[in-house]
């Protein structure tokens, strides 16, 4: 009886070519709904965490050389008079770039809200307020800075109080760091469980997979191989909910955005998004599909080591 | 030669024992060259399985020393294994398919596992299934398929890659006795070309069929040997390819 041709043929090649060894190991119907919706989350914290530190960065560069003169003098006559010498000698200083005392229409306009009308009303009926002017320094305002042109002041301007307006918005840059912190940890933690769901997911499609994995295993089939199926499925997995997710969180940032420039408050304009942070937002999902492979990797690869 | 560099096979006091359970394998020795043709028999329970997974590594020992293809299986390092299974073809009893691949598929994995690619995979697989009768049958799923013809996509799939040892749990045991001599002639076959055989059977009738095999009874964990003939078999020289 003669040989059957094919054994009369080697096999041989490089091990590889695993791509229909196993069923795609689709991860079960919600884990790509999951996955974007961790994105989605992890878009709209990201995207927060980036636009109140370029919120910080552009209102600290605006205010890290202003200075505020207020001349606390009750007598309308003299707080002019106290206000223009103040403006007269500041304008006068090498290390001062721009001068300007607030109009008191304006000042009126700042304080209605708490005075009501009575802060415009007419000098016998106003409510006394201080003269205001807002002072640029050329460069950063110091406390050597500040107490020198406190005493330059002292003697011509007594009624003058200087202080930085760092100093006065240090609380409000503290909450801003804060919220950053906090957008950043929400990331992390967003990271960490979309992480666990994929550790998860790769678990459950290992199990249902086990009798085909172990005939795998048995035939020669190496844990690369194996785990290189399950890291196809899941990251192709991990990318279409990733798209889907960065989809949802862009279309929720956009809106936030909206809403936010309708305030048409000057600090909160200051935290636009850049065209950087957009590219860094759109790595998200790639990020995740990245992290994605990587777990479902490690995880798959682990169990394996429990086979012989 | 050596017997050590000389044998495919060598087991040297084999023991082996499954949780604290007393050892269902006892101080197994015997010596495989390559081309030799082995039949496995004894009463169920006598540990034939058990025998059968340590050849095809899908089980370590408990104690005694393991050598295939001149190397110490036992201490070998687990990421060296699959090049090692990939050189054994093995035939389950329960034949292991896989069920979401057609027959074509699950007889195309172990190239597939070897790397292989797609156009070199054709021929020997479709030339494989007209062997053993199934290439009608070449995109049916397993569950379609009846147990010998499901059978006998598990014989192919353990051939199909020309493997130097082949080992089979009950080849036979689902087939009709005009498919099982066929089955049987391409063992002959392979085993013509080098591949050592070692078939796992029941069927006392099977063993006439080959006259130069070698018998390895095993009764309650113990092989008998009292020639010695398994421990220090004759020595065949391969045909030539």
């Amino acid at each position: 009886m003669s040989s059957p041709s094919f054994l009369h043929r080697r096999s041989g090649g490089k091990l590889g070519g695993s791509a229909r060894i196993l069923p795609q190991a689709r991860l079960a119907g919600p884990m790509p709904w999951v996955i974007a919706i961790m994105i989605a989350l992890t878009v709209i914290a990201a995207a927060a965490g980036l636009a109140l530190s370029n919120l910080a960065d552009n209102a600290r560069s605006e205010i890290s050389g202003g200075l505020t003169v207020q001349i606390v003098e009750g007598a309308p006559a003299d707080r002019d008079r106290q206000a223009e010498t103040a403006v007269a000698m500041l304008s006068n200083r090498d290390d001062v770039d721009e001068v300007r005392r607030v109009p008191d229409a304006e000042l009126a306009a700042l304080l209605e809200p708490w005075l009501g009308e009575a802060a415009g009303a007419d000098e016998d009926n106003a409510i006394p307020t201080p003269a205001l002017i807002d002072v640029r320094l050329k460069g950063a305002v110091t406390p050597e800075r500040l107490a020198g042109i406190a005493r330059a002041l002292e003697a011509g301007v007594p009624s003058a109080r200087v202080d930085a307006q760092a100093s006065w918005l240090g609380p409000v840059f503290e909450a801003i760091s804060s919220l950053q912190y906090l957008a950043i940890g929400l990331v992390v933690l967003l990271a960490a469980t979309s992480a666990a769901a994929v550790w998860l997911a790769a678990r459950s499609a290992l199990g249902s997979n086990r009798e085909v994995i172990e005939v795998i295993h048995h035939l020669g089939g190496s844990d690369g191989q194996i785990a290189g199926i399950f890291q196809r499925s899941i990251g192709m997995d991990a990318l279409t909910g990733g798209l889907a997710g960065l989809a949802m969180g862009l279309a929720a940032v956009l809106l936030l955005g909206q809403q936010f420039s309708g305030l048409g408050s000057g600090l909160v304009a200051g935290g636009g998004l850049e065209v950087t942070d957009w590219a860094m937002i759109a790595a998200i999902p790639l990020i995740g599909t990245v992290l994605a492979i990587v777990t479902a990797r490690l995880t798959v690869t682990s169990a394996l080591k429990g086979m012989l | 030669m050596s017997a050590e560099t000389d044998s495919i096979v060598q087991f040297d006091n084999v023991g082996l024992r499954y949780g604290t359970d007393r050892e269902v394998l006892s101080d197994i020795s015997f010596t495989l060259y390559p081309g030799s043709f082995y039949f496995l028999t004894g009463a169920s329970g006598a540990g034939k399985t058990s025998m059968l997974k340590l050849l095809y590594l899908a089980q370590r020992p408990s104690r005694g020393m393991i050598r295939m293809f001149g190397h110490d299986v036992i201490t070998l390092p687990r990421s060296r294994l699959p090049a090692f299974r990939r050189r054994i073809g093995t035939v389950f009893q329960d034949f292991r398919l896989v069920p979401h691949l057609s027959a074509f598929d699950n007889v195309a994995l172990p190239l597939r596992i070897s790397g292989m690619s797609e156009g070199e995979i054709r021929k020997p697989v479709t030339d494989m299934l007209n062997w053993v009768g199934l290439e009608h049958r070449s995109h049916a799923r397993p569950e379609t398929l009846s147990g010998g013809e499901q059978q006998r996509v598990a014989i192919a799939r353990a051939v199909i890659a020309r493997p130097e040892i082949l080992v089979a749990d009950e080849p036979t045991g689902n087939v009709d006795p005009e498919m099982a001599l066929k089955l049987l002639r391409l063992f002959e076959a392979l085993n013509r070309l080098g591949t050592t055989v070692v078939v796992a059977t029941h069927d006392v009738h099977l063993l006439r069929k080959v006259p130069d095999s070698l018998i390895m009874r095993l009764d309650k964990g113990r092989l008998s040997d009292p020639t010695g003939a398994l421990r220090y078999p004759p020595r065949r020289e391969a045909a030539a390819p």
